[in-house]
């Protein structure tokens, strides 16, 4: 029967949908395949907007756009992507709620225009500090509508710099959605710089200790929120023997891969991340202290499987092997393939 | 009264003038209140405290965009980027450009000492012919940029731009003002002020007065 409340949008529709059902105010971009449509969708629906001289200054002008209390976000990818870390490491120091949608393209440098997962590392941990921001790598068109509204609530709640980190096959599909049962309640916007208020407010510091307080002050909040924020996936672990691993839409491959494997009498799980940061440790330890194999999938060269290990308990005493095509797509037969031969 | 912290610039900078004039200015106008400035990074970023209103720092080259993006999103507050010479015509030049060439209602305030001063006196857009600085201690052999000459060609018309120096405060005072009244007319303003850095020019007393008059022979004050 067809369902009525059922939209055929594409990715990037549905994340213009979801800026819009959080009352963004204005969006600031710079156009660049593949992420280019999520632009001109807002733009199309009559929405504020800025196109800026380059990725910089989009990511600037958020920056003093949310100071001053407006919800206001950004698109990038890649080369763009590169060039928005200048803006996202001061929204990490200063703690501002700044929040870009990053639709992966294939690097290093120009690359490819349209997929990868190869700005996992740069969305987690670009800039230079610790890495201290919220970062969701969606599966699926409907969970890119429910993570963008994730990342702008929690980005304004406690003041994170935010990253959905998508793909231009994510953004570019065109599906069947039902966003009436996704929404959720919006987090309000407060002005950081308030008239009349007389705040000096540094984010560049005189003394080592100063800037080692303020460093320390926004881990322990990290720290504080990580276990409300931090959200995984997983799927036939109970009795899994090998525990794939894979993020974005990779991980929704990898779970259809999942089912056809067991079919096979195969016993493997899928542990997919849905936030990258902060992960959910406790929850991926506790799969993989039971596993005997586990098999890193994704489209660049390691850089899922090096956030992983990094948190992986000393008692996990499984193996590891992987599947890594920088810059590829993979598909499920190359996963069940390759996943027979463990 | 309102209470002005003593900043952390270097003796006989040029700095605590402009900045002085600034405050006696919002003070005088009533408009400490709606004023927000942001900090480029360089000498500027040693402002943060020195005026009772919003002060806060941003990126080296990044104070426009910044401050269009608070302007936009209150159009009711005075926003001024506060931005040496490197910050505003080298790492910030493209969006400086383009946010005049928008015609931002934005005022930037850019101190020109014709050196990279903050970090030790290295070459800036404005060094002059035959200066010696730490990235040329030969002495420069390339072209001087003239910033607010080069905005006016592509600026809107009723957009404000001048220069003046950190020894002439009267025409800090009328250009500032003129520059306010153009930003709350809804247009974008800049007002570049020749100043005092003894420190890396290596001058004292006289000298350094007498470097700023001899910038001004280059450096035309008045407005643009």
């Amino acid at each position: 029967m067809y369902d009525v409340k059922k939209k055929f949008m594409t990715g990037a529709e549905i994340a213009t949908q979801a800026a819009i059902d959080f009352g963004a105010d204005t969006m600031y971009g710079y156009p660049i395949t593949p992420v280019t449509e999520v632009f001109t969708n807002w733009i199309k629906q009559g929405q504020k907007y800025l196109q800026t001289e380059d990725e910089i200054a989009a990511g600037f002008a958020v920056c003093g756009a949310v100071m001053a209390g407006q919800k206001a976000f950004t698109a990038t990818s890649g080369p763009g992507h590169i060039l928005m870390q200048d803006a996202l490491s001061m929204a990490e120091g200063m703690r501002l709620p700044f929040v870009a949608i990053v639709a992966q393209r294939g690097g290093p440098s120009s690359g490819t225009v349209i997929y990868s997962q190869q700005e996992t590392t740069l969305a987690c941990f670009g800039g230079n500090g610790e890495g201290l921001r919220l970062v969701y790598s969606p599966g699926t068109l409907a969970e890119l509508y429910t993570l963008i509204r994730r990342a702008f609530n929690e980005s304004w709640q406690y003041r994170f710099p935010a990253i959905i980190l998508t793909d231009g096959y994510t953004v570019k599909t065109r599906g069947l959605v039902d966003l009436e049962n996704l929404k959720v309640e919006n987090v309000a916007s407060a002005p950081l710089v308030k008239e009349g208020e007389i705040k000096h407010w540094p984010n560049i510091f005189t003394f080592e200790e100063e800037l080692y307080t303020e460093v320390m002050k926004s881990k322990a909040d990290f720290d504080k929120i990580t276990a409300g924020v931090a959200t995984a996936e997983e799927y036939q672990t109970e009795d899994a023997e090998i525990l794939l691993i894979a993020h974005g839409i990779v991980g929704a491959a990898t779970k259809v891969a999942v089912d056809q494997l067991r079919e096979a009498d195969k016993k493997v799980g899928l542990f997919r991340p849905i936030t990258l940061r902060p992960l959910a440790v406790p929850q991926l330890n506790s799969i993989a202290k039971k596993v005997k194999k586990i098999v890193f999938i994704e489209s660049s060269l390691g850089q899922l499987a090096r956030i992983i290990k990094d948190e992986l308990s000393p008692g996990v005493g499984a193996s590891f092997e992987y599947l890594q095509c920088p810059g590829l797509g993979i598909e499920i037969e190359e996963i069940v393939n390759q996943v027979s031969k463990f | 009264m309102p209470e002005y912290i003593p900043a952390k610039f270097c003796a006989g900078c040029g700095y605590p003038i402009i900045l002085m004039t600034l405050g006696r200015i919002l003070e005088q106008k009533q408009l400490s209140k709606k004023a927000v400035m942001g900090l480029d990074i360089g000498c500027s970023l040693l402002a943060i405290n020195a005026l009772p209103i919003n002060i806060f720092h941003t990126h080296h080259g990044r104070v426009t965009p910044t401050m269009l993006g608070f302007k936009r999103a209150r159009p009711d507050s005075l926003c001024f980027g506060l931005t040496g010479d490197g910050g505003a015509y080298a790492i910030g030049w493209q969006s400086l450009f383009h946010s005049a060439l928008r015609d931002e209602p934005i005022t930037v305030i850019v101190v020109n000492n014709t050196v990279y001063a903050m970090t030790g006196g290295q070459t800036a857009p404005t060094t002059l012919p035959g200066q010696k600085t730490d990235t040329n201690p030969n002495g420069y052999d390339g072209a001087t940029f003239f910033g607010p000459e080069s905005l006016r060609h592509i600026t809107h018309k009723d957009a404000y731009l001048a220069r003046t120096a950190a020894n002439n405060p009267k025409d800090i005072a009328t250009y500032i003002e003129k520059a306010i009244a153009t930003q709350s007319a809804g247009h974008f303003s800049l007002v570049e002020i020749l100043s005092f850095c003894p420190t890396n020019w290596k001058t004292v007393g006289k000298a350094t007065m007498d470097y700023v008059e001899n910038l001004k022979k280059v450096y035309k004050v008045g407005e643009i």
